[in-house]
């Protein structure tokens, strides 16, 4: 390393014009690094249709300076143009730390850059520090199935990269008089990899699809018995205006599709009230939803290990629970 | 012929994992070697690509010698040859690592058509090898591909359909490219009489970074950009209120306390 590289990038992402939450969960893990070390944030978005007023939003949320790269060839994500943009952007800029979304389409990105720049890439971290005698980036990971918390570092090579997962932050509130800076970067051409072509997207319609937006999740796991049983957590969802998360279990017998699967091989989720019934709390399980505001577990043996997550807990059958909660609620309703 | 390579992965059967609470490390006395269960479905795929188009499957692992085992139950399902990487020099390896050593085999091993990895390891759990593997031979590269809708041998491209959050796109991929696949795209076969009766004879080339020609410097612990620096054992509690049922009454008592904690909450 013969120049310090220096500042804090974070990818932003968008979709149809709009920036999705998880570039506002990414600022406000990416501001506290940046306070650390007394360095910039940098909001890096690549894409296309994005209007000034929606990039001033990342300004708001903490960014100080945003880097725009739109055209539409950056329209679809094909991850060997978006890679050839932000090798482009890092070799000229030398960033410190580079922070993405671990979703699906970060967690294509950033491999892809990390092998052509010859540095390290933690996955799925869920705690980030700055190490202050060394100055680097501690990334925090589960590992072994979530039963272990291991602490990562890249200590020769920069930048420092790592993917977060998404709902796993808050974003800060949005401060309107904050000050940044937006700089538009026209696309180079050669940096346009036509291989491979979108042929044609499907939006997922199932309301299911965006449980991480929601604010109260129900979820079911395997001492919901069967499928038909969900009925009952469909019920009590739509009475708190939530949605109906699963187990792995319940998703494995299908009661419940795959994109409800909260925990370390589905969704993390960060709503405000999560209630588990019939789900036991096994690690993979609370590394999906241990974060919530607020959790319920309702479940028969009082050992479960949901409990110990629970801000209030019921021993007992969730046949019983369930029907006398649906019931009660809605008599509040009306 | 139409090749294909397929990466997989050995890995400890992680279902019921033991934890020494003491050190944080896994317990390994016991633990069974299984293939990464996401490997199987890499697998299944050549395997029918294999079966509707004619093809050669080369499965490829890089790890510790007794790693062949994996390698002998792809075979056994109907893959047709092996090859395993394995040296002092690798252990250790982050993912960087092991993509570098993945990578410059499969050039070795050449003419390949088509790379399927699996999504992601369970150990490791990263995901990123894939991507990797691509990135260092400068191949295109689809993820989370959930069906493979077209192989067009004469036009040699192949159409995929790949998962988002919100959505499913389909794309084209000129090969030779890499496919991670997700579990949604078949189910794994289970190993033929035939093809176990091939596993036990068939020959399993032994790679080392020497045969290679690989750069010393990248290898290993020492070659990994990335460090574990520490680990523990995560302990979460909440030390919440908690109510028992034993009959009906306590039924309306237990939902009477959750509502009015709901209430107090303001999420009612
Ligand atoms: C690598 C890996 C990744 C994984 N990823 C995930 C993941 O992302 N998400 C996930 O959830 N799991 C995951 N798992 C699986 C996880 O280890 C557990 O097997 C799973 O979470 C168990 O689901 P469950 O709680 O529904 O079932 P169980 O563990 O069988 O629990 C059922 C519970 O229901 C209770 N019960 C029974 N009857 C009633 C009743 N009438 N009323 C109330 N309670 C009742 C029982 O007391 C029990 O506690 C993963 C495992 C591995 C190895
Ligand atoms: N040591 C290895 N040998 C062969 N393939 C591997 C190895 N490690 C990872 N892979 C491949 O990369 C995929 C993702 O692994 P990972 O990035 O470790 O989660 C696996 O499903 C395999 O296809």
């Amino acid at each position: 390393m013969s120049e310090k590289n220096t500042n804090v990038w974070t990818i932003a992402e968008a979709a149809n014009g709009k920036l999705k939450s998880v570039s506002y969960e990414l600022l406000a893990r990416g501001r506290s690094l940046a306070d650390a070390c007394d360095e910039q944030l940098v909001s890096v978005l690549m894409g296309a249709n994005v209007s000034e007023a929606e990039l001033t939003t990342l300004i708001q949320h903490g960014a100080d300076l945003v880097i725009s790269v739109q055209d539409p060839d950056l329209m679809a994500f094909i991850v060997e143009t978006y890679s050839n943009v932000l090798i482009d952007l890092v070799q000229q800029m030398k960033p410190n730390i580079i922070l993405a979304g671990a979703t699906n389409n970060g967690r294509t990105l950033m491999p892809h850059v990390a092998m052509r720049l010859h540095t390290g890439l933690t996955a799925d971290c869920t705690d980030l520090q700055i190490d202050l005698n060394t100055g680097d980036l501690l990334q925090t990971r589960p590992a072994i199935g979530g039963n272990i918390l291991a602490t990562i570092k890249t200590p020769n090579h920069r930048p420092q990269m790592a993917t977060v997962r998404p709902r796993s932050t808050q974003p800060l509130p949005a401060d309107p008089s904050r000050a940044g800076r937006i700089q538009q970067i026209s696309l180079k051409p050669e940096l346009v990899d036509k291989r491979v072509k979108l042929l044609s997207f499907e939006a997922e319609t199932a309301d299911e699809s965006n449980l991480q937006d929601s604010d109260v999740i129900v979820s079911g796991g395997r001492g919901m018995k069967k499928g038909d049983n969900f009925q009952l957590l469909h019920d009590l969802a739509s009475l708190l205006g939530g949605k109906v998360g699963a187990s792995r279990d319940a998703v494995d017998r299908g009661w419940a599709r795959y994109p409800q699967q909260v925990g370390l091989s589905g969704k993390t989720v960060l709503p405000k009230l999560y209630i588990a019934l019939g789900i036991s709390g096994a690690i993979q399980h609370l590394a999906g939803m241990k974060t919530a505001e607020t959790i319920v577990a309702i479940n028969t043996d009082p050992n479960a290990a949901i409990f110990q997550v629970a801000d209030f807990g019921i021993v007992g059958d969730a046949f019983q629970v369930l029907p006398e909660l649906i019931s009660r609620l809605e008599e509040r309703k009306s | 012929m139409l090749k294909i390579i397929v990466p997989i992965k050995q890995v400890p059967e992680t279902g019921n994992v033991k934890m020494d609470p003491e050190t944080g490390t896994m317990v390994r006395d016991g633990v069974v070697s299984i293939v990464n269960p996401l490997d199987l479905y890499s697998i299944e795929t050549a395997l029918m690509l294999k079966e509707k188009h004619g093809a050669t499957v080369t499965v490829l692992t890089m790890g510790p010698l007794n790693a062949v085992k994996a390698l002998k139950e792809a075979i056994a399902m109907g893959c047709d040859e092996g090859y395993i990487l394995s040296d002092r020099a690798f252990a250790g390896a982050d993912t960087w690592s092991t993509a570098y050593a993945l990578f410059n085999a499969i050039e070795r091993i050449g003419d390949y058509d088509l790379i399927l990895a699996g999504e992601r390891a369970t150990d490791g759990d990263t995901g990123q090898v894939g991507p990797n593997i691509a990135s260092g031979l400068d191949i295109p590269l689809a993820t989370y591909v959930r069906k493979v809708n077209n192989l067009d041998l004469e036009h040699k491209t192949i159409t995929v359909e790949r998962s988002v959050e919100e959505g499913i796109e389909t794309l084209q991929l000129p090969l030779p490219c890499l496919l991670t696949v997700v579990k949604e795209i078949s189910y794994p076969r289970l190993p033929t009489l035939r093809g176990k009766k091939k596993a036990k004879t068939v020959e399993i080339p032994v790679l080392t970074a020497e045969d290679l020609g690989l750069n010393r410097e990248y290898l290993g612990l020492k070659g990994s950009p990335t460090r574990v620096v520490s680990t523990k054992s995560p302990k979460v509690t909440r030390n919440g209120q908690m109510m028992t049922i034993k009959d009906d009454k306590d039924v309306r008592e237990a939902v009477d306390a959750l509502i009015a904690f709901l209430e107090e909450r303001q999420l009612i």
